[in-house]
């Protein structure tokens, strides 16, 4: 069980600190609504996951180091990402396998770590939330999130409590989208078929809206879509679960 | 067997603008995958059969030295004999020797990648040689001078106008006008083609799915029966094989067989399991002569122990191709040697070196859905950054890619710069695509903008906004 008011370090993600500060603060919408305090510690940057992906064990040490120091004394890390949430979880201790002192702290983080919605449901027990969203939804699972981190239902359950949503189900949801971090900057053509493969699914819902819970892919496919001149709307699910629609466009899409 | 792995950017650029290619791949996006889901969902006992599955080949494995030599006791003890071969090279010429020796014109062969891999049939065509492939896929691309796409279905590439083709420019005796476009017309025409093939044959080469050490045996799986005439028919049997099959018992064979079709081809089990002790016995019907056993180990005994140890439990079935959308948008000839999708990607540099084939294991989003798949839980995803680490550590990373993220690194290790840096950008990108939201160009990020746009930041980091909040607040 959660402490009565658990302390929830924020953590932001770098996609959403410099794109779309609108899912941080849906964020923390839907954590305070759920009884947590917020905490956003100021000297985050990043989880590290570029450099790790990229063979990088250094950098990706030295910013695990930071991440586990700023947030080892809240209760639960939250991010609004399976993404940086699965590095922290997951990677985190593997990376400190021969250092016992820091393996320890970054264990000690790790079962504390939680992506934002399953975070909500599994832990804080949210059942429905408190929101109207007028449309077709459709919701894409984001690797990470899903097969790290288990995030499948959760997100489509609190959906379903949102008034006036309809949620299509996405054929091929579990399918990359093709963003990979650097492999859509190292293998851009591979990257955008997958990312193509990936919006003639999403039209093929006549959705009007697609949904999921980590900006890099949603960034990924909003570009796409934008360029295919698609008129479907895309947000990261927190901004509809926080009812926070009406404070930002979609994403690609002009205020 | 010649590698374009260096050039896997060009070939996946070239796969992905093949029309025949592109509608092949779309046609078998799905098959093989709700197949095997099917099969999963029919047997409640799947996920407990890949633990067993996985400790099995890491107890074999453990003690490969000990099966190893127990398997080619029991072989010899049938009647049999054991290559042991280090190299490919040492490989083709034991299988070369045995086929001089006997005299051999033509070989009949069962599909083999261990036989792909070591470059068997160019070895015995310069020495005289015709190898015939049986396997029906097999038997098409070797028509078209080809190396196989797919570890399971070497055709995978292939629709069905390119199989009529091929088979009406080298079945010339056959009347011209001949109807060969339904599938049926094309498997019997290959039937009775091969037909004649088998019987003339004078070796016959098979691969192997597994080796089972307390009988000596040799097992393959096939839907074609052509693994059986292939081996049965001719005067010795050569099987082509690698150290990491050997499993120590036929139970254990049973346990894996219980998962390889399964997850191969979503079949419970496959039309043929064959197993192989011995040559033909004195009171057997029918059976080859000789019976032989290649064991090649080319750079895997130099796996174990190392980060890649678990790549050896690989038992070939292909599912993390099938799975894979990097694989399936591009096809197997792209990563340019005999094995591909992300098995290859984390094998092919332990074979031919990562200075050749490095990006196979970077040409993935890690999406994990491979090791979601694979029966034996091979962590392939952990493995691919393994080689990236190889790759920082040696400095073959690209000089563009290694000052990004060193400068990002620089930043994201000083918070204040960082904050900094991040709200200026946030600001600049935000007033650049403020009107649309989005930027068509970018001249730092043309490999995104090229395929599709840049959603403009909003403006503010959420770090200056929630801070100004806070003050407000005070």
């Amino acid at each position: 069980m959660p402490p009565v008011k658990p302390r929830v370090g924020l953590f932001v993600t770098c996609l959403v600190d410099l794109f779309r500060p609108t899912v941080g603060f849906a964020a923390v919408t839907l954590l305070e609504r759920a009884g947590c305090v917020v905490d956003v510690p100021m000297a985050q940057t990043c989880c590290g996951q570029p450099a790790y992906n990229s063979g990088d064990r250094a950098d990706t040490k030295e910013l695990a180091r930071r991440t586990i120091a700023l947030f080892e004394s809240h209760d639960y890390l939250v991010a609004p990402s399976g993404s940086c949430a699965g590095m922290i979880r997951e990677h985190y201790p593997r990376l400190f396998e021969n250092d016992p002192a820091m393996h320890a702290r970054a264990e000690h983080l790790a079962k504390r770590t939680y992506e934002l919605v399953s975070f909500l449901v599994d832990v804080m027990g949210m059942t429905s939330v408190d929101a109207s969203y007028p449309g077709t939804v459709t919701y894409h699972d984001s690797c990470s999130g899903l097969r790290e981190l288990n995030v499948k239902e959760q997100p489509r359950r609190l959906l379903r409590s949102v008034a006036g949503a309809k949620l299509v189900e996405l054929p091929g949801a579990e399918v990359c989208c093709g963003f990979g971090g650097t492999f859509c900057i190292k293998f851009p053509e591979i990257s955008v078929k997958m990312t193509a493969d990936k919006c003639a699914d999403i039209a093929a819902t006549g959705a009007d809206t697609l949904l999921a819970g980590d900006l890099g892919c949603l960034l990924n496919m909003a570009g796409r879509l934008s360029r295919e001149g698609s008129k479907v709307q895309v947000r990261h699910v927190a901004e509809v679960l926080a009812g926070a629609t009406d404070q930002a466009a979609p994403i690609a899409k002009p205020a | 067997m010649e590698t374009t792995s260096s050039h896997f950017k060009e070939n996946a650029r070239a796969a992905l603008v093949d029309p025949t290619l592109r509608r092949a791949l779309d046609l078998a996006r799905v098959g093989f995958s709700a197949k095997r889901r099917a099969a999963y969902d029919r047997l409640p006992e799947f996920e407990a059969l890949r633990d067993e599955a996985k400790a099995i080949k890491e107890h074999a494995l453990a003690h490969l030295d000990f099966y190893l030599e127990e398997f080619e006791r029991k072989v010899i003890a049938s009647g049999g004999q054991v290559h042991w071969a280090r190299t490919a090279a040492e490989a083709r010429d034991a299988v070369l020797a045995i086929c001089q020796r006997l005299g051999a014109r033509t070989v009949t062969k069962g599909k083999s990648m261990v036989a792909e891999e070591i470059g068997l049939n160019d070895h015995l065509e310069a020495n005289g040689i015709v190898p015939i492939e049986t396997d029906m896929g097999e038997y098409v691309i070797q028509l078209r001078h080809e190396p196989p796409s797919h570890i399971l279905a070497p055709a995978f590439h292939l629709v069905r106008e390119q199989w009529t083709d091929a088979f009406r420019a080298a079945h010339t005796d056959l009347p011209e006008g001949r109807p060969l476009e339904e599938p049926r017309a094309l498997v019997d025409e290959g039937r009775q083609v091969l037909r004649q093939r088998f019987v003339a044959a004078d070796v016959g080469i098979t691969g192997a799915n597994f080796l089972i050490a307390e009988t000596g045996s040799t097992a393959i799986v096939t839907n074609e029966g052509n693994g059986d005439l292939t081996q049965t028919l001719p005067k010795a049997h050569i099987v082509v094989t690698s150290i990491e099959k050997v499993v120590p018992t036929l139970d254990d064979a049973m346990t894996l067989l219980r998962l390889l079709p399964r997850s191969a081809t979503g079949q419970e089990i496959s039309t043929y399991v064959t197993f192989s002790t011995g040559p033909k016995r004195a009171d057997d019907l029918d059976g080859p002569g000789e019976f032989h056993v290649v064991l090649l180990d080319n750079g895997r005994s130099a796996m174990l122990g190392t980060e890649f140890h678990d790549m050896l439990r690989c038992i070939r079935c292909s599912a993390c191709l099938n799975h894979c959308p990097v694989y399936l948008a591009i096809g197997g000839h792209a990563y340019g040697w005999v094995y591909s999708g992300p098995m290859g990607a984390v094998l092919t540099p332990s074979l031919i070196g990562v200075d050749v084939a490095g990006q196979l294991p970077n040409a993935s989003t890690f999406c994990g859905k491979c090791e979601s798949v694979c029966p034996v839980k091979i962590p392939l995803p952990k493995m691919m950054r393994h080689w990236r680490e190889r790759q920082w550590n040696r400095g073959l990373e690209s000089r563009r890619t290694l000052v990004g993220l060193k400068l990002w690194a620089y930043f994201a290790r000083r918070p204040s710069l960082y904050r900094w840096a991040t709200e200026l950008a946030a600001r600049f990108l935000g007033a650049q695509g403020a009107a649309r939201g989005r930027l068509r160009r970018l001249p730092f990020a043309s490999g995104w903008t090229a395929g599709r746009d840049m959603p403009a930041p909003q403006g503010r980091t959420f770090m200056s906004l929630w801070a100004e909040q806070r003050r407000n607040r005070a």
